[in-house]
């Protein structure tokens, strides 16, 4: 967004929502920024504003949430095996696939060929796939299964 | 100090990149199709296996598709585009000198690592790539881009190699350019194949020892690059901005031929309009339009005609275009003949901030470029084509637009058609 130029507080609000650049969102690119100035202050027209020394930089959500965007995916949840970790149907996951899938990580995995999301268990060097909803069995990966880690889920869009 | 370079090249690329979001093709026969469904552009290794040949006609292997449970998939350029950028931004934090080949392979300058293991660099590189972006690549790295593409097409194959093979200093450079035919040495097309093995060159290490005379004599400064390549000499350096567009097409086969106008109209239309969006993509304004009609060329009466417009100001406004291409079309179009392709180029393109306007123009430029964001911003965010020009044509089925029945979703630019996980 080229609100660098202009730091004025009602045409930054109406540039905010300027269509073009919605396409901003769905692709986790951060040369396409979403910026909130820290301070929106709006000016009298030629006076410079008592603020402008204080800007320090912009609140950027994609590069909050986006820490390796080559690697970063997201992912659409269908299930509600994994309620309890606040993880709903319809939910979109941040999955990030350069991360190292540690215990108790919440992970996209493929067992047998099949996407699954569960938080991963290291127990007595077993790997254990845990969801968190009582309704539903933890799947132990034995060796006959075929068994990798697609991604690591950093955060859940849900909306409310 | 002799420059290196690692040519990365990842392995069937489309294959690959259906499989990241389908684990389940892992180990099972895939092809991806071209445009319309018509011959097999990417095959698995295992499709390979079945002797399906690059560009085979599905048609013609319908029986193997069947028999073997060959999954088949249409070409999804939307999916393998965005899967591209993330291999060649992932490669980039290995150096910053890296030339995009092509949208599955790239060069990298790695001159200023020769204090590493390359072998072992290389590793580490193939190692990130697969599990930032899941797609498989092979690296061949040498002090040459014409012996680095040799080495990458036995890291390809050789199962010793493991994807990657370093032949700088390597006691194996000999032997690498003794299995590599001469047909596959790059830069040698296949009439200067045909010539030098009417002289006895087969491989690529007889061309390498070839005498310069005769190379130069037959293939020009050219021949004599490959020559000096091969030998260890570098000719050819990264090439790092691609150049300016100076032109962009927008033409399909269709599927049957076509004589009805308006059929044709609709589909000039929405060629103009695809090539009116990539315009704006790269800020652009054509200055020349043309359209183009042909029929099958092994036909009796081949027919095959240009028309050029020249727009009074140079535009991106895809409402203009289509009027153009359209008057365009009247033109060149005769009655009675079977059209088999058509197309729309723009050539004189300038940057969109360097139009020359008229003093005289009747357009309103402003409106016009708010209009075109906001049709492109519609179209990105919710599906390209959404949004469209009541002249392409409302059916989903006529005869000219490209079919793709077995297209994977677009998983990684369309919120509607993510992955899906339980």
């Amino acid at each position: 967004m080229k609100i660098k130029k202009t730091i004025n507080g009602c045409q930054l609000n109406r540039r905010m929502i300027k269509a073009s650049e919605i396409n901003a969102v769905y692709y986790p690119d951060p040369s396409t920024e979403y910026e909130l100035p820290l301070f929106m202050v709006s000016v009298p027209a030629g006076f410079p504003s008592p603020a402008e020394d204080y800007i320090e930089g912009k609140l950027d959500l994609n590069k909050h949430l986006i820490k390796h965007p080559a690697a970063t995916f997201f992912v659409r949840v269908t299930g509600d095996s994994m309620i309890n970790a606040g993880i709903h149907p319809g939910d979109i996951l941040i999955v990030d696939r350069s991360l190292d899938p540690a215990d108790k990580k919440v992970v996209i995995a493929v067992v047998d060929g099949e996407l699954t999301v569960k938080r991963i268990r290291m127990i007595q060097d077993k790997i254990v796939l845990m969801p968190e909803n009582a309704n539903y069995e933890p799947l132990r990966i034995k060796e006959e299964m075929s068994f990798e880690i697609w991604g690591v889920v950093t955060n859940v869009i849900h909306s409310l | 100090m002799s420059p290196v370079y690692a040519l990365v090249d990842c392995n069937n690329f489309y294959v690959s990149c259906e499989r990241v979001f389908n684990p389940k093709l892992e180990g099972r026969p895939v092809i991806v199709l071209s445009n319309n469904d018509g011959c097999a552009i990417a095959r698995s290794n295992e499709t390979k296996a079945l002797g399906i040949k690059m560009g085979e006609p599905a048609f013609q292997i319908r029986n193997l598709i069947k028999s073997h449970g060959i999954q088949v998939y249409s070409s999804n350029y939307t999916l393998y585009g965005d899967m591209s950028q993330r291999v060649m931004q992932t490669l980039s934090q290995f150096t910053p000198d890296i030339e995009i080949y092509s949208i599955d392979e790239a060069f990298l300058d790695l001159s200023g690592f020769t204090h590493y293991d390359l072998t072992n660099y290389g590793r580490r590189i193939r190692s990130t790539i697969k599990r930032w972006t899941g797609i498989p690549v092979s690296i061949g790295i040498a002090e040459t881009k014409t012996l680095a593409k040799i080495a990458n097409r036995i890291a390809k194959k050789s199962k010793k190699a493991a994807g990657v093979l370093d032949l700088t200093d390597s006691p194996f450079r000999d032997k690498a350019l003794e299995i590599t035919d001469v047909a596959d040495v790059w830069g040698i097309g296949r009439q200067y194949a045909r010539f030098l093995r009417m002289n006895g060159i087969n491989t690529a290490l007889q061309l390498r020892d070839t005498d310069d005379a005769l190379i130069k004599n037959k293939m020009g400064v050219v021949g004599t690059r490959i020559l000096q390549e091969l030998r260890g000499v570098s000719c050819y350096s990264l090439e790092h901005c691609p150049p300016r567009k100076k032109e962009i097409t927008v033409s399909r086969s269709f599927k049957l031929p076509i004589e009805s106008p308006d059929e044709l109209k609709e589909a000039i239309a929405a060629y103009a309009s695809r090539g009116s969006e990539k315009l704006r993509q790269e800020h652009s304004a054509a200055g020349v339009l043309m359209v183009f009609l042909m029929t099958n060329r092994f036909e009796k009466r081949f027919y095959i005609k240009f028309e050029a417009v020249r727009l009074p100001v140079a535009t991106s406004d895809s409402s203009e275009l289509i009027r153009y291409a359209h008057d365009g079309l009247r033109k060149i179009y005769r009655k009675g003949l079977k059209y088999k392709k058509a197309g729309v180029m723009f050539h004189e393109l300038v940057s969109e901030d360097r139009i020359q306007t008229s003093l005289f123009d009747p357009i309103n430029r402003q409106r016009s470029k708010i209009l075109m964001k906001t049709l492109d911003a519609v179209n990105t965010s919710i599906g390209s084509g959404s949004l469209k020009y009541a002249a392409e044509g409302l059916r989903n089925n006529s005869r000219w637009r490209t079919v793709f029945r077995k297209r994977s979703p677009s998983y990684t630019t369309n919120w509607n058609q993510l992955l899906k996980v339980s």
